[in-house]
């Protein structure tokens, strides 16, 4: 712990854009997460890192209120959302692409990307909808398909451009290298490191790929069955024996 | 050929009606999964309002002109079945949802026989008639015999007013931002709240626009038969919902398909072999086409890459 509250010293004039605190979160009787805590400064990349079941994408779920936190607090901009209502905390401005994606499959991709603008009610629709059909050239070419048709790449691609549609000043990302060839994933991490150096975006990245994931993020943590073990920027990380034995051993470096 | 032309237009009334109530059961189906039992007591109890209003209109306020009272009866019905359509879904389902699948689809059955008995302690046990409202006819043709096939104003009315409805209904559900969050909230609820969509809100509005529809189906179904008693909500009601079930439930041409099938096939069956028998005709057909096409005509067999 020592070594996160080190950095988030670097930063504490401000409070952090979002801030997890001793988040516990159920399942029935199964405790998923059992006292988190992440903070995630405005203007940074962070990632958490973690096994298969580790509580990652329960965490993601966990900031928008489904399933909703059984203890501790979640502050997004100075506000407390542990209690609000999903849609409530999405109109704060934080945007999710999910575990699995979850394209509406029977919606084209242009519908996709106008439920995505929805929340600011289409005002930017145009500007943004070119941006993403920039940054996502494949989209462009499918705007008038449905969602089910696109391949596992196209589909993370949409997942990612209808969660910018909003101009979220939170974006997490769920596992968006999951399933891809390694050009897209780069190319996804390439929009992730752009879209922060350019527009300032924060970014909280939830990842498998944790070598890819540590060195694009500024910060990060490791999580394993439910709880925070380490903590670190990404470079540390990234050179400690025990995140390497685990996580990166067999993998790519 | 005469007998086949006059039983066509009549089939096609009759599934217009019931292609407006079929819409209710779909969309409901589509987004929460639950078919609402009593969304058939729904059109009865809209078809009602649509009475008593029309006797106020005709009897107390003396409007003459038919169409006008026809159009103040439409809009006024809708608004106040919309109404109970919300209330329904708040007291009666709402609270029950996240529990077990049945609870909701309970919940219905209850709601089905209490609006129909607040009916019958409300307006009576007997059949309520209104005055025959508009009675002019086209006669289209008339054969040698003596048979004449014959258009009345009434079923133009109800045949473009199912069709206006279904057009500004389509393009509200195809076109605009409510429409996609609708059809959001029916393919991905979870997903559609995570981008800033008010699920709950939805849901209701889509009880309100079920509701609407039946309101309408209900005001053409008085002025078709001129009468309407506390027990019509049922077979119209399970009518409609093998509609919705024929044309594949969860997709809105499908309803109106069906409906106008079920409506067609009865009628026929009417006209060639016997009255008795023309709900077991519909039924059967309904039964044949599930054994082929379980999903319904335009009903859409899961297929989705992952």
């Amino acid at each position: 712990m020592s070594m996160a509250e080190q950095n988030i010293g670097v930063k504490a004039a401000r409070e952090p854009l979002l801030s997890v605190r001793g988040v516990k979160t159920y399942y029935g009787n199964i405790i998923a997460l059992k006292g988190v805590d992440i903070d995630v400064n405005e203007g940074e990349i962070v990632t958490l890192i973690g096994a298969n079941g580790a509580g990652k994408s329960t965490l993601m779920m966990t900031i928008f209120g489904n399933p909703r936190a059984r203890e501790g607090t979640i502050r997004f901009a100075g506000q407390d959302i542990t209690k609000m209502p999903t849609h409530e905390i999405a109109r704060l401005s934080i945007a999710q692409s999910p575990e699995g994606r979850r394209i509406f499959a029977r919606m084209t991709v242009f519908e996709n990307l106008q439920m995505g603008a929805s929340i600011n009610g289409m005002a930017h629709f145009n500007e943004d909808l070119e941006r993403v059909c920039t940054l996502f050239p494949r989209l462009k070419e499918r705007l008038q398909q449905r969602g089910g048709t696109l391949s596992g790449g196209e589909q993370q691609m949409l997942a990612i451009a209808r969660a910018l549609m909003s101009r979220p000043k939170l974006l997490l990302l769920d596992e968006p290298s999951l399933g891809l060839a390694p050009l897209i994933v780069k190319q996804i991490f390439d929009i992730i490191k752009e879209l922060n150096k350019k527009d300032g975006m924060t970014v909280f990245l939830v990842e498998q790929n944790a070598y890819h994931a540590l060195r694009l993020a500024h910060r990060g943590y490791v999580m394993v069955t439910g709880n925070i073990t380490m903590s670190g920027t990404g470079k540390e990380l990234l050179e400690n024996p025990q995140v390497r034995a685990a996580y990166l051993e067999g993998g790519h470096h | 050929m005469d007998i086949f032309l006059q039983q066509l237009i009549n089939g096609l009334t009759l599934g217009s009606i019931y292609g407006l109530i079929a819409i209710g059961y779909t969309m409901v189906f589509g987004i929460i999964g639950m078919v609402n039992f009593a969304h058939g007591d729904v059109f009865m109890l809209s078809a009602f309002i649509a009475l008593i209003f029309f006797l106020i209109l005709t009897t107390w306020l003396g409007i003459s002109s038919i169409v006008l009272a026809l159009l103040i009866v439409l809009v006024l019905s809708m608004i106040l079945t919309s109404l109970w359509g919300w209330a329904i879904e708040r007291i009666a389902y709402r609270p029950l949802r996240g529990s077990f699948r049945l609870a909701p689809l309970i919940s219905a059955i209850g709601v089905s026989i209490f609006l129909s008995n607040f009916v019958q302690v409300a307006q009576g046990a007997r059949n309520k008639p209104t005055a025959p409202m508009v009675r002019d006819v086209i006669v289209l043709y008339q054969s040698e015999a003596g048979y004449t096939v014959a258009l009345s104003y009434k079923q133009i009315i109800i045949m473009l007013t199912t069709a206006v409805l279904l057009t500004i209904f389509w393009y509200l559900v195809q076109k605009t931002s409510l429409g996609r969050a609708q059809r959001a909230c029916e393919q991905d609820r979870k997903m559609a709240s995570l981008l800033g969509i008010d699920v709950d809100k939805t849901i209701s509005l889509t009880f309100v626009i079920g509701a609407a529809l039946a309101s309408v189906a209900g005001t053409m179904y008085l002025l078709y038969y001129g009468v309407v008693s506390f027990a019509d909500g049922f077979v119209p009601g399970v009518k409609a919902f093998t509609a919705a079930v024929l044309g594949g439930i969860g997709s809105l041409p499908g309803a109106v398909l069906g409906g106008l099938i079920i409506g067609l096939i009865e009628t026929f069956w009417s006209a060639y072999f016997s009255i008795e028998y023309k709900d077991v005709a519909a039924f059967s057909i309904l039964a044949i086409v599930l054994i082929f096409m379980p999903s319904g005509i335009l009903g859409r067999p899961e297929v989705e890459k992952v």
